[in-house]
C-alpha cells in the first residue's frame, strides 16, 4: 500500500505536469522602508506609531528613559494591579521600581495557567514596532517571557524603545527573520485582544489581555 | 449510544444540500437574516476600501500575493518536502492525510494517545471542511470551540455562513438568546442579566471559555501559513482565544492545507499586509502567532502538523480551476457579493460559501452531487469579487470554466442541462422578475437587473421613482413589492 504521503506527492507531480516551467517570478522588493516619505523622518515614524497603537484603544505613554520605571509603577496603580508577573531579563530599574511600589513581584518558575490567571499584570519589553500598522512584535527573547505571560493576565504593561520602532510590516519583519529562522516564536500585538464578530463591529476585551499600555521611550 | 458532549448541528450532510438556486430561494425568505447581512457586509466593506486606500503599493502586494502563490503550486511537491523536512528538524511531527475521513482519523488517534477527551480548537477553515467535529464527538472527544463567532455558531446548533465571521447571519439580540439559553449546559452560564451589548457578549464568551482554556491539555488550529523554509505556522487571530489554545496546552494539532506554503519568512511580508486588510478591514489584526515546532519552556512540547489534500490535488490538476488554490480566506470575495449579501452563506451546501465558495466546493468535492453542480452558477458574473481578491484569483473565469464543466458531466450523463434554470437563481435572488416586471408594468426590468445593475434600482419611471427617488433602495430580494411597499410606507400613508 502507497502511504499518504506517496500517494499526495504522486497526485502533485501527476497535476503539474503542464507545469515543468521555471519558477515563477516574484516582482516584489522585499524588507523595505515604506510610506509617505514625510514618516520617513525617525520622529515621525515614532509620532505614527503612537497614534495607530491609540486607534486600536491601547493607553500609550511617551517618556525619557530615566522615567520609564516610575511609568511602569504609574500605570501598574493607574489599574490597581497588586500582582505582577516579572520575565527575567526586565531592566534591572523597572524591576527595582516595581518592587519598592509595594506590588507583589512574581517570577515565572515555571508558572501553571491557573496561577498565571491570579496574577493581575505582566509587564515585558518588545523587540520590534511596525508604525504604519501600529504593530508590536514580541519575539519572546530577553525581557519578553514565554508567551503565556503575555497572554492571560489581564494588563500587559510594554516596553518599546523609539530605535525599535520602523515604518511597516517589511522593515519590521526584516528585522526579525533571524530570530525565526533560529526558531523563536513571535507575537504580534496589534492593540488589546478585540473582536468583531457580533455585526463586524470592534469591540475591545476579550481572551488576551483587556488592557495594554505601551510605554514608548526616547533616549 | 452516550450522549453527546457538545451543541448537536442541524442534521444532514452538507453534500446533500439543496441545489443552489432552491435553497437560495428559502433563504431569501428569511427577512432577518437579509437585515443582518446586509448590515455586516455594508459594514466591512466601507472599512476594507478605507485601510486598502491607505497603501499606495496595494496593487503591487496583491501582485505579489498572486505571485507567491503561483510559485509554490507550480512546485507544490518540492515546497512540501521541504517544509516536511524543517518541521521534523524543529520538533514537530507530520502526519499526511489524503481525504478527510483520514485526517480525521489521524487527529482521533493524537487525541486518544493523550489519554484526554476533549479539545480546544481555535478557529480553523480546513477542520470545518473535514468535519472534525462531528468526528471527534463520534469518538467520544468533545471539541470546544474558542473563536467566539464560531462558539456562537456551536451553541446555536448552528453551521457557518461565512469564512470569517461565521456567525455573520446573527445580530447581537440572537446572540444573546443563544448564550443565555446554552452556555449553562456546556460550562460556565451566561450572566442571567446579560444584555445584548457586543461588549457584554465578548464578556460572556470570556468568562465561559476561560476555565476550558485553563484546564485544556490538547488543542486542534488550522494555519493560515506554512513557511517551507522554516517550518514556522502562522496563525492570524483577533480575541486571544488563538493564542490560549497555541500556547497554553501539552499538545497541539495543526491541520493544514498543502497549499498554505509560502516559500519564505520575508514571504510573510506580503501576506501578513493583504490578509487583515482584505478581511476584517483592520491594518492588522490584534494578533498574529508564529511557531516553529517546539519551543523549549514555552508552549506545547507535542506538536503534529496534518497536511491535508483532500481533493487539493484535484483541483491543482485543472490549469484554469487551480488558481482558486491561491486563496488565504480573507472573506473580502464574500463581503463584497451581491448575491451573498442577499441569500447568505447557508444556499452554498459548503463551509465555503460565497464567490470562493462557488469555485473551491464543486473542485474539491467534485461535481457529484446536485448543490456542487449548481455552485457555479451562483453567481451573475459582476467581477467585483475579483477586484477585492488580494492574490487576484480570476473568480468569473474560474466560474465560467466550471459552468463548461458541469455542461459536460451533465451531457456526458444524458441529463438535460438546466443552465436556465440556474440562471433564474440570480435573478430570483436580485428580485422576483416576473412578480416584479407585472407590478411595475416594465417589461425590461429584470433584465436590466441582470445586465449589471445589480446593487441597486437605478432612476425607475413613475410609480417606481417614487422610492426609487425617496432613498437608495437596496434591491428586496424575494420580498413582494407589495409587501415592501406595505413595510415601508405604509405606516405613512
Ligand atoms: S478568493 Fe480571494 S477574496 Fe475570496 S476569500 Fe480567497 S483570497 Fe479572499
Amino acid at each position: 500500500m502507497t502511504s499518504a504521503r506517496e500517494e499526495i506527492l504522486g497526485r502533485i507531480r501527476a497535476a503539474k505536469q503542464d507545469l515543468d516551467l521555471p519558477p515563477v517570478e516574484v516582482d516584489w522588493v522585499y524588507g523595505r522602508t515604506t510610506g509617505d516619505p514625510v514618516h520617513r523622518d525617525h520622529a515621525q515614524v515614532v509620532d505614527l506609531f503612537v497614534e495607530r497603537v491609540e486607534d486600536y484603544q491601547a493607553v500609550v505613554d511617551r517618556a525619557g528613559a530615566a522615567e520609564v520605571p516610575g511609568r511602569v509603577v504609574a500605570a501598574l496603580q493607574r489599574y490597581g494591579a497588586t500582582s505582577v508577573v516579572l520575565p527575567a531579563g526586565l531592566p534591572d530599574d523597572v524591576v527595582a521600581a516595581i518592587r519598592d511600589a509595594g506590588v507583589e513581584v512574581r517570577e515565572d518558575d515555571h508558572l501553571s495557567p491557573a496561577q498565571l490567571d491570579e496574577i493581575g499584570a505582566v509587564v515585558t519589553t518588545s523587540a520590534v514596532g511596525f508604525a504604519e500598522t501600529g504593530t508590536i512584535v514580541l519575539d519572546h527573547g530577553s525581557g519578553q517571557g514565554r508567551r503565556a505571560l503575555t497572554l492571560v493576565p489581564d494588563i500587559h504593561v510594554c516596553l518599546v524603545r523609539a530605535d525599535q520602532v520602523t515604518t511597516d510590516v517589511p522593515e519590521g519583519l526584516a528585522r526579525e527573520v533571524d530570530s525565526i529562522r533560529a526558531g523563536q516564536p513571535q507575537t504580534w500585538i496589534s492593540g488589546p485582544s478585540a473582536t468583531s464578530d457580533i455585526e463586524l463591529s470592534r469591540v475591545e476585551g476579550v481572551h488576551g489581555p483587556r488592557t495594554l499600555h505601551v510605554i514608548v521611550s526616547e533616549g | 449510544m452516550s450522549p453527546r458532549r457538545t451543541p448537536a448541528p442541524p442534521p444532514g450532510e452538507l453534500r446533500d444540500s439543496l441545489p443552489f438556486p432552491k435553497a437560495a430561494k428559502i433563504e431569501l425568505a428569511n427577512v432577518q437574516q437579509r437585515a443582518n447581512l446586509r448590515h455586516a457586509t455594508h459594514t466591512i466593506r466601507a472599512k476594507r476600501a478605507q485601510v486598502v486606500g491607505e497603501l499606495d503599493d496595494w496593487e503591487a502586494l496583491r501582485t505579489a500575493g498572486a505571485q507567491i502563490k503561483d510559485r509554490v503550486l507550480r512546485n507544490l511537491d518540492d515546497y512540501l518536502e521541504q517544509l516536511e523536512a524543517s518541521l521534523t528538524a524543529a520538533g514537530a511531527t507530520v502526519h499526511w492525510a489524503r481525504d478527510a475521513e483520514e485526517a480525521n482519523r489521524i487527529v482521533i488517534d493524537l487525541v486518544r494517545a493523550t489519554g484526554q477527551d476533549e479539545v480546544v480548537k481555535v478557529k480553523s477553515m480546513a477542520t470545518q471542511e473535514i468535519e472534525l467535529n462531528e468526528a471527534l464527538e463520534r469518538a467520544g472527544i468533545a471539541a470546544w470551540e474558542t473563536d467566539l463567532a464560531e462558539l456562537i455558531v456551536q451553541l446555536g446548533h448552528d453551521r457557518p455562513s461565512h469564512i470569517l465571521v461565521p456567525a455573520i447571519h446573527r445580530n447581537r439580540s440572537e446572540v444573546r438568546e443563544i448564550f443565555l439559553e446554552e452556555m449553562g449546559t456546556y460550562g460556565e452560564a451566561a450572566p442571567p442579566d446579560l444584555d445584548d451589548e457586543p461588549a457584554h457578549l465578548a464578556a460572556a464568551s470570556r468568562s465561559h471559555l476561560r476555565e476550558k482554556f485553563l484546564r485544556a491539555k490538547v488543542a486542534v488550529s488550522g494555519a493560515n501559513f506554512a513557511v517551507a523554509e522554516t517550518g514556522t505556522l502562522v496563525v492570524v487571530e483577533s480575541e486571544g482565544n488563538g493564542r490560549m489554545c497555541l500556547t497554553l496546552p501539552e499538545t497541539l494539532i495543526s491541520v493544514v492545507g498543502i497549499e498554505k506554503i509560502v516559500p519564505t519568512v520575508e514571504d510573510l511580508e506580503v501576506y501578513l499586509q493583504l490578509l487583515p486588510r482584505s478581511s476584517t478591514g483592520e491594518r492588522m489584526n490584534p494578533y498574529t502567532s508564529m511557531w516553529t515546532g517546539t519551543t523549549p519552556g514555552d508552549g506545547p512540547q507535542d506538536v503534529h502538523v496534518v497536511l491535508l489534500d483532500n481533493g487539493r490535488t484535484t483541483a491543482l490538476a485543472d490549469e484554469v480551476g487551480r488558481k482558486a488554490l491561491r486563496c488565504i480566506r480573507c472573506s473580502a470575495c464574500l463581503n463584497i457579493c451581491p448575491v451573498y449579501e442577499r441569500v447568505g452563506g447557508h444556499a452554498y451546501g459548503s463551509v465555503y460559501p460565497g464567490p470562493i465558495g462557488a469555485i473551491l466546493t464543486p473542485q474539491l468535492r467534485g461535481l457529484g452531487s446536485k448543490v456542487d453542480r449548481s455552485l457555479p452558477f451562483a453567481s451573475s458574473l459582476c467581477g467585483a469579487c475579483y477586484d477585492v481578491c488580494p492574490v487576484k484569483i480570476p473568480i468569473p473565469e474560474l466560474l465560467v470554466h466550471l459552468r463548461h464543466k458541469v455542461v459536460q458531466e451533465k451531457a456526458a450523463h444524458h441529463e438535460v442541462h438546466a443552465e436556465t434554470a440556474a440562471m433564474k437563481a440570480t435573478s430570483w435572488i436580485f428580485a422576483d422578475s416576473r412578480r416584479m416586471e407585472a407590478a411595475l408594468k416594465l417589461p425590461s426590468f429584470g433584465g436590466k437587473v441582470l445586465r449589471g445593475r445589480l446593487n441597486h434600482f437605478g432612476p425607475l419611471p413613475y410609480p417606481a421613482s417614487l422610492w426609487t427617488t425617496a432613498r437608495d433602495v437596496p434591491v428586496p430580494p424575494s420580498e413582494s413589492f407589495r409587501d415592501w411597499w406595505a413595510r415601508e410606507r405604509g405606516g405613512q400613508r
